[in-house]
Formats: C-alpha cells, structure tokens, sequence
C-alpha cells in the first residue's frame, strides 16, 4: 500500500509516538487531578508537551497553550469565544469547513462576515484584506495553507496588514503545523489553531490553540479543572481557562513523543524532503494529456507550499479515480471535496472535485514514481 | 500521620503554574515536593509546592527572577 493521504492523517508516525500511547495508558493517571505519582507524571508530560508547543510556535509561555480534540474544536473555540454581535470578520476562500462553519454559524447570530475571494490557481490577493477593512473589524480568520492546494499564505505579510489596521489574526495551522515555522511573536498572531494529527506525527483526538498572552477567550465547556474547584465559573488563568474536563493524556503523550522526534529530525528536514516529493510528482503529472493540476505551482512558490498536488483527469469523477487508485493500485490519495466548499467554487471543480496526493517525508522515491505511473495508466482509459 | 512541620508553601492558579514551579526547582536543585493544598490555606483541591521553611535564598524573588506565576507564599505547619 502506498499511503498519499497526509493532509487528512498522517498514517505512519515515528514508532516512539505509538509506543508513548501504550506506555501512558498503562502507567499515567488523570493530569492535575491528584498529587500521586501516576497524577503527577501524567501532569509533567503534559507540561513538558505545552512547553514544546510554546516553543513551537513562539508561545509567550506553556500556560498559553490550551489542548483540545482537534483544530477544528480550537477553531470553534476561538471564533465563539471573541467575536460578539456586530464584529466583522474576514477571513478567505481557501478556507475548511472548520473555519467556514463556525463563522457561519456567528453570522446567523449577528457577526458580519466577509470572505475574499481566490483565483483560478486558488491564490488570494493581500491587498484585499485593508480593502475588506470596516470600522467593526474585529480580526482576520484564516489558513496557513490550503488543504486542496497546498498553497501557502504569507504570515508576514497578513500580520503586518492586522497590526496596521489594529486587528486581531487567528490562524489555522491544521496543514502546517510541525512542518513550517510560525512565530506568533514575530509575525503577530493572536491565535494558532492546530491538530496533533497531521504534520505533527501525532495521535488523532489531540490538537490545541496558542493564545496571545492578554487576549482572553470566553471558554466554551466548562467544568472540572482540577484546581479552583469552588469556584462557580471556570478559572480566569490559561490554559485551564480554556480546558474542561479530563484531558487525553494518552493522545498527549504520543503527540510529546512526535514533538521530541520533530526536534530531532528537523523540521527544515521535513519540510524539505517533503517539498522535493510534492515536486517529484508534479513534475512526473503535469505534462500527462488529460491530467489537469490545481494550485499555484510558479518557480517562486514551489518552496514554499504544502506537500500537496491536486489533480483531475479528464472529466471523471475525483470519487472514481480515487477508487481505482485504491482498488487496482493500493495508493490512497483522498478525492471529492475536502471540506473546502469555496476552494473548489475557485477553482471550477465542485462538481468533479479532486484527487489530492499528499506526502510524509516517510514516503519514499519508487512510491511517488509508482503514483505518477498510475495517473499515466489511468489517463489514457 | 507524620509529625508537623514548619514549611514554606507556594500555591498557584493552575496545574501548569505548579508544575512549572516544580521543573525550575528540579533544575536548580531546590528543596520541596508538590503537595495537596493544605486546607488552612484554602479548601478544595490543587497543587501546592512544600519546602523547607529554612531554605536559605527567598523564594518570592526567586520565582519572579524565573518568570514563574503563583498564587500566594506563606509558612504553615503542616
């Protein structure tokens, strides 16, 4: 099996990640919960899991960094727990439905909402953001890549425009988080939303948000946080402000595991080993007849994308290509609409959707080459 | 139960605040352990760190030096 499925999951993790799971499942307690050793060792590691995240992504300090499910419980989070009736927001097409939907659903109750459009290759144009601008204003939503394209937005660029206009930048860092740098300090975001997952090697059901140090977020579970507990509301203080409830210690300390594994490898490693297969591939599909790429591939942005190729042949449904690939081929690549309703409008492919190849830095040489001999055999039935 | 003695006992706002206290002691080789909040200070559960009373250096400006947050200082038998 040749697994290209990496925006959706990444399948093969380094091994100490699965081996950390098996391990604090049978000897870690309930973090924060007890001052016994199971308790306490529990509570380390998930400190010393808060620390490797601050430090990721130029976190003032670990208590900054709350965890959650996913991204997409960090985006809901962050969307519902600072704009209010008669915010405007703006955020983009190139958008997931993880960001789309908890928008949409703060527009219903009064949140005014304006997404700047994409081209044809599924780029935004930045000067459309101070275009976008209103008085209301209250922050920019948006990605850092798109999970379609893999084209890659600029941070610098988008948090200079917030810090000029006085804005907040709440990024989803869903498809590159762990293998691009962000620095919140540097750059000016507010908030980081990622998923344990992916990029980051680590086990489905933990992700997190990294919030500016002053920037409060109306929490949206509350309950047991193991301290305060006379309290009626959630503490004030971060990151058990934003955390109720037991946390998934298990996935945490897999996701520990891929952090101390990124740091040893390089994420510059990664990145770049990844980024020479994206293009491996590009290179072996763009040329084939029939076979129609998506996303900005131009010599100035092809070291700065997401390992990511998306593609159509001819006219067949994405849902059948992918199929056949899997059936006849054993390489999972993901078709249809990847949760990004407007991407797919920008492009012209809501109908046909697409069929997304995306790489790990595991996959090998012979398997890309296996994947464009695939597309070749396919494109000419 | 163990006998009373005089300690110094730091609490804190949260579990990551306490155990931030305990990593930076760890390091410094700081005297102290992570206890349950003794109740004269505060009923209820959390964290607290416990140390001797007669630690020579003054723990306040120690952990201001080490950008660490926390709650309140005091000395209780406990």
């Amino acid at each position: 099996m040749i697994y290209l499925d990496n925006a959706a999951t990444s399948l093969q993790k380094p091994e100490e990640v699965g081996k950390a799971v098996a391990d604090a499942i049978l000897h870690m307690g309930n973090p924060g919960r007890g001052i016994h050793g199971a308790s306490l060792d529990a509570a380390r590691m998930i400190y010393d899991t808060r620390s490797l995240i601050s430090r990721l992504f130029h976190a003032k300090s670990p208590s900054q960094v709350a965890f959650t499910a996913n991204s997409t419980e960090s985006l809901n989070l962050a969307v519902e727990g600072i704009f209010r009736p008669g915010d405007h927001v703006i955020t983009t097409m190139m958008e997931h439905n993880s960001v789309l939907r908890p928008l949409y659903r703060m527009e219903e109750k009064g949140v005014e909402l304006t997404i700047l459009p994409a081209d044809k290759q599924g780029c935004i144009n930045y000067e459309d953001f101070e275009r976008a601008f209103k008085s209301n204003t209250r922050a920019v939503v948006c990605t850092h890549a798109s999970n379609l394209t893999g084209n890659v937005n600029d941070l610098e660029k988008i948090g200079r425009i917030c810090k000029k206009l006085g804005i907040l930048f709440l990024l989803d860092a869903s498809q590159t988080a762990g293998v691009f740098d962000i620095d919140m300090e540097e750059t000016g975001i507010d908030v980081v939303c990622f998923t344990g997952h992916k990029g980051l090697l680590g086990p489905q059901g933990t992700g997190g948000i990294c919030v500016r140090e002053g920037l409060d977020i109306q929490p949206l579970v509350v309950g047991g946080s193991g301290v305060q507990s006379y309290l009626r509301t959630q503490p004030e203080q971060m990151p058990e402000r934003l955390e109720a409830g037991t946390l998934n210690c298990h996935g945490l300390a897999g996701l520990h595991a891929a952090l101390l594994y990124i740091g040893q490898t390089g994420m510059e490693y990664i990145r770049k080993r990844e980024q020479y297969l994206m293009r491996r591939f590009y290179e072996g599909v763009k040329d084939i007849p029939g076979v129609t790429v998506y996303g900005d591939f131009s010599l100035e942005s092809l070291d700065k994308r997401a390992p990511v190729v998306a593609l159509n042949i001819g006219d067949y449904d994405s849902g059948e290509v992918a199929d056949e690939l899997a059936v006849s081929y054993e390489i999972y690549a993901r078709a249809g609409a990847h949760c990004a309703p407007l991407m797919h409008q920008a492009l012209g492919t809501e109908k046909q959707g697409a069929v997304r190849f995306s790489m790990s830095h595991f996959n090998t040489e012979e398997e890309i080459d296996q994947a464009v001999k695939a597309v070749r055999e396919l494109s000419r039935h | 139960m163990r006998q009373k003695e005089l300690k110094t006992v730091v609490t804190f706002h949260t579990v990551t605040e306490a155990i931030a206290m305990e990593t930076a002691c760890m390091k410094e080789e700081i005297p102290g352990r992570i206890i349950p909040v003794p109740r004269e200070i505060k009923a209820g559960c959390g964290l607290s760190w416990a140390m001797p009373a007669d630690w020579v250096g003054n723990i306040s400006q120690w952990m201001e030096k080490k950008d660490l947050s926390w709650e309140s200082v005091g000395e209780y038998f406990i």
